[in-house]
């Protein structure tokens, strides 16, 4: 299935937030947990997340530190903040929100709430 | 393998190559790469295979750049990357919002001179209330931008109301320099409760400190740039106007201290929104004057130390090291906030750790004999500001001199160094709150 391309610029935001919720990380396992809680659906282009990533940086939502990663490798890890958790509530709520407007109208049957893990 | 590596480095080589992607950003695209490479390996492809597929992955470059572009602007004249129609977004064009708390701002500082009977009168309260005239106007106007919350333009709104009554009930003797002092500190104070709104009332935020930080630096400019052009229309028009049989000064007394008043606001919205035009121009002037403040301030040490300080020791000199340390420090503070935090030590940061530690060891040496001369005629009003701001001072940039020598020697962090240095700020608005408010009853208002 093609997630159309605003879409997925709308939803990068809460989900990187989202995952970064679940503990520090870097930008390539970041990547692959989309991958997975999409299975793959998300079609998204790698480099893209970086840009993405600065930009929450810059807002003082995540911060960031270079390590060496226990296979020798150099990783900027991102750390969500208090400001991206709030952040991310807000974003939370504008979702839900949404989505309940486009369930109702579909019938009613919840399928997006559902899908947001609120149904 | 070895393809692999040399294939792996000519793509960052590529990657790198574009002005909005710099190296640390690179190095964290690379590692993904590496990543990539290793998982679809050990999932059974060739490793040149997987090279592909990697890249592949990775994007279009051209893209990758534009989006690098679109979020680090500050790294190259947006135009020049953004070719082609996609605009970037300018947030603003509220410039009529900026110009009624302009206006406002100029209205108000002109009845308070009328009221006064500046300049026939030389009112010392025009003086000590000028700055509260002008900067609630400036906090204003950003608590409309941001959107602040009435909770939050009540906390902004309180230290405005304090300093109000505090500066204005405190009876000051006659010529006080306690009053003097108050008319040169309140601005730093009052500044420092604009910052309040400009970050939205988020003051922990470090990076939203090192915001404010550069927004003040570009302010600055702005407004001497503003400050520049006005003299020049004021020349010209006393020029044309005299000859005309108009008195110019009557012109000028009216013009020009509402035109500094709306000057603050105008400065403020241009940088919010002018941003790009200055942030090119940060990085020039600290590339410029920092090793040449550098130069003079090892002369300077070194005439000191070789002459000793003698005859040249008079009670301005402390006041001479505060100004010489804060423009230091303004030097520091503003390469920072101008300099890409995710490069590595470089060669700018040496010149600047040299001017730090040549300010410094002057400072220490006047500092001395300074205190030894506090010692035999103890303390005045002015002696205690100077000598309080002195320490400050010498602090921060101890601090700063030994963050440099850690992050040049690769022990530490910019991040660090920049941390230091947000910490600190308010440590600054508390002392100038201290000598507006606690120093002159002190004093005994003298």
């Amino acid at each position: 299935m093609h997630i159309d391309k605003d879409l997925v610029a709308a939803l990068a935001t809460p989900l990187v937030l989202s995952i970064l919720t679940e503990g520090e990380s870097y930008g390539y396992a970041i990547l692959k947990r989309v991958r997975e809680l999409s299975d793959g659906e998300l079609e998204w282009t790698d480099g893209m997340l970086y840009p993405l990533l600065h930009r929450l940086r810059r807002l003082g939502y995540v911060t960031t530190e270079w390590r060496t990663s226990p296979e020798g490798r150099r990783r900027r890890y991102y750390t969500i903040t208090n400001d991206g958790r709030a952040a991310l509530a807000e974003q939370q709520r504008q979702w839900v929100t949404v989505a309940r407007a486009l369930g109702d109208v579909w019938g009613g049957d919840d399928l997006l709430p559902f899908a947001l893990g609120r149904g | 393998m070895e393809r692999l590596e040399s294939e792996i480095a000519e793509w960052r080589a590529f990657v790198g190559q574009g002005p909005t992607v710099n190296g640390r950003d690179a190095e964290e695209l690379e590692a993904h790469l590496r990543d990539q490479i290793a998982d679809l390996v050990a999932a059974g492809l060739a490793a040149d295979e997987a090279f592909l597929v990697a890249v592949k992955r990775m994007g279009g470059l051209d893209e990758l750049s534009r989006e690098f572009a679109r979020e680090h602007s500050g790294r190259l004249w947006k135009q020049l990357v953004l070719s082609g129609g996609d605009e970037l977004p300018r947030p603003d064009s509220r410039w009529v919002e900026a110009l009624v708390f302009a206006i406002a701002a100029a209205v108000t500082v002109q009845v308070a001179r009328l009221a006064a009977g500046f300049p026939s009168d030389e009112s010392s309260w025009l003086f000590r209330n000028v700055s509260l005239l002008v900067l609630p106007f400036l906090a204003g106007y950003f608590a409309r931008r941001r959107r602040l919350t009435s909770r939050q333009c009540l906390l902004a709104a309180a230290p405005l109301v304090i300093a109000a009554v505090v500066i204005n009930l405190y009876p000051y003797g006659d010529e006080a320099s306690t009053e003097l002092l108050v008319a040169a500190h309140l601005p730093v104070v009052l500044w420092f409760v604009v910052a309040y709104p400009y970050m939205n009332g988020v003051v922990r935020s470090y990076e939203r400190r090192m915001d404010f930080v550069r927004f003040t630096g570009e302010w600055f400019i702005y407004y001497v740039l503003i400050a520049l052009g006005g003299g020049v229309l004021m020349g010209l028009t006393a020029g044309i106007l005299e000859p005309a049989g108009i008195d110019a000064e009557r012109v000028i007394e009216w013009v020009v201290p509402s035109g500094a008043a709306g000057a603050v606001i105008v400065a403020a919205w241009l940088v919010e929104s002018k941003q790009h035009v200055v942030e090119n121009m940060a990085p020039v002037l600290t590339m410029v004057f920092t090793p040449l403040f550098a130069v003079m301030l090892i002369i300077a040490a070194l005439v000191y130390a070789l002459t000793g300080l003698g005859g040249a020791f008079d009670r301005d000199l402390l006041g001479v090291f505060d100004l010489l340390m804060v423009v230091v420090l303004g030097l520091v503070l503003y390469g920072m906030s101008a300099r890409d935090p995710s490069q590595g030590p470089g060669w700018m940061d040496r010149i600047q750790l040299i001017a730090v530690v040549s300010a410094l060891v002057l400072d220490l040496m006047v500092l001395g004999a300074m205190l030894a001369r506090i010692g035999d005629l103890g303390f005045t009003p002015n002696r205690t500001a100077a000598l309080g701001l002195n320490l400050l001072l010498l602090v921060n940039l101890s601090g700063t001199a030994w963050l440099s020598v850690r992050f040049l020697s690769g022990r530490s962090t910019f991040h660090r160094l920049e941390r230091w240095q947000t910490t600190y700020l308010p440590v600054f608005a508390l002392w100038a709150a201290t000598v507006v408010v606690i120093l002159p009853p002190l004093f005994a208002f003298t």
